[in-house]
């Protein structure tokens, strides 16, 4: 008369511990991940066999394949140091709202007279902004030059600062000194390269750090693998 | 704990009596981990991918005005990097068509980027400095030799006069992944003195022009 019950009992899997680990990782690597900032072009660096990781604290100038310069400095603060000298030079205005702007640009290709503007815009228009011609760096208005000279000054205080700090307060410091890195496209003709190296040597720097991608698997057109 | 949902229904019971219904008091954590794994696996993705990497270099200074020309090479390479990623090189030093040393006009080379090209050609020109590296290593391996010497040991052997010098110049066809990628194969071979960016002189420009016409 009556069947055999069989339990009705739904699979279930004990998933506690795999979402726990889940958790874990993702705060991992949530807390260590450091975000890039929008770019103004995309860059695609040539491959190299080189592993040396890019130091942090750098002044980056940026070439894209037509030959464009754009600057940027990894501190923020020095940034926006850099920006007050360079409104005092160039007798050009900015407003409070414009300066904390430019202190979360990453970088940046246009003419010190047209940056107002350029921080006025919002994202999307930045990429259209015109004229974007790349920050001058000719031998009559080398605005790179004067972008470099001020950023790498307030790039040192900053340093020194930090360092004296930690020395006072007996701790070890582990900051690195500032460096200049150059990432070109690979496709830019090197002559475009040379101008930046140029404006760099004027100045009597004579190191840099060459920003490339690691060499995969992936097969190049020329110039390939070993 | 997720757990599939039971089938809630399930039809009435014959002759049973109303109970109330049991509520589970389980939450279907499902979404939860499907939005924890996604994320994962974005973090995941992006920290690993968004390092980038630097190769170091050091450019010479301009020589002060009015210094003496730069010496002869006794022992090096000339590499002419030009459209469509060639490379023309010439060994040693450079002799113009008509020079009055009474030597032989120097004639360019074509090589590539590939393993049987640029790669054979530094392997064969700097086989002095690449062995030594190469015994300096075995040493240093079988623990005879400690690191920091080792180190300072193979600098000195890329600077040796038995080394050779490399010079790059290019024309203003020339990508800047072509002289990447010679820094890149001169490091791999061992080559210290390397010189990036020097002028090419009229002569080898119109040597270089009629190769590439």
């Amino acid at each position: 008369m009556g069947k055999i019950k069989v339990a009705k009992h739904a699979p279930s899997i004990d998933m506690t511990p795999m979402v726990d680990l889940a958790f874990l990782l993702v705060t991992f690597f949530m807390l260590t991940a450091s975000f890039r900032m929008a770019e103004p072009v995309v860059v695609d660096p040539p491959a190299s066999h080189s592993d040396k990781t890019l130091p942090e604290n750098t002044i980056l100038v940026t070439v894209d394949n037509n030959g464009r310069a754009f600057f940027g400095i990894g501190n923020g603060e020095a940034k926006i140091n850099a920006l007050a000298k360079i409104s005092e030079k160039y007798g050009v205005k900015f407003t409070a709202d414009q300066v904390k702007k430019f202190g979360g640009l990453s970088s940046f290709g246009v003419e010190v007279k047209d940056l107002p503007r350029y921080l006025d815009a919002s994202e999307a228009e930045r990429l259209r902004f015109q004229p974007q011609k790349g920050v001058p760096l000719d031998s009559l208005n080398n605005q790179l030059k004067d972008w470099i000279t001020y950023g790498a000054t307030e790039l040192n205080v900053i340093y020194t600062r930090n360092r004296d700090e930690a020395k006072e307060k007996n701790i070890e410091f582990k900051g690195e000194k500032p460096r200049y890195a150059i990432k070109a496209d690979a496709k830019a003709k090197y002559i475009y390269v040379k101008d930046v190296f140029k404006t760099f040597t004027d100045m009597k720097i004579y190191t840099f750090n060459l920003i490339t991608s690691m060499e995969g698997g992936e097969t190049k057109p020329a110039g390939a693998g070993h | 704990m997720a757990e599939i949902a039971d089938s809630g229904g399930g039809g009435h019971k014959k002759g049973g009596k109303k109970r109330a219904k049991k509520q589970s008091t389980r939450v279907d954590m499902t979404p939860m981990v499907d939005l924890a794994f996604l994320l994962l696996t974005f973090f995941v993705l992006t920290s690993t991918f968004s390092k980038p990497k630097s190769m170091e270099l050091s450019l010479p200074a301009d020589p002060p005005p009015n210094s003496p020309p730069p010496p002869e090479i006794k022992k090096g390479v000339t590499f002419l990097l030009t459209k469509d990623d060639r490379i023309f090189y010439y060994v040693g030093q450079f002799y113009g068509p008509e020079n009055d040393k009474g030597k032989p006009a120097t004639q360019l080379s074509e090589t590539n980027f590939g393993p049987n090209g640029l790669h054979k050609l530094l392997a064969e020109q700097n086989k002095w400095a690449i062995d030594e590296i190469e015994k300096l290593t075995a040493q240093n391996k079988a623990k005879t030799l400690a690191d920091s010497t080792f180190k300072r040991l193979a600098v000195e052997k890329t600077a040796d006069p038995n080394a050779i010098t490399v010079l790059i110049k290019t024309d203003d066809q020339a990508t800047y992944k072509n002289a990447i990628d010679m820094l890149d194969e001169l490091k791999i071979n061992n080559v210290g003195k390397r010189v990036l960016g020097v002028e090419m002189s009229a002569p080898e420009y119109a040597l270089l022009q009629e190769k590439i016409k």
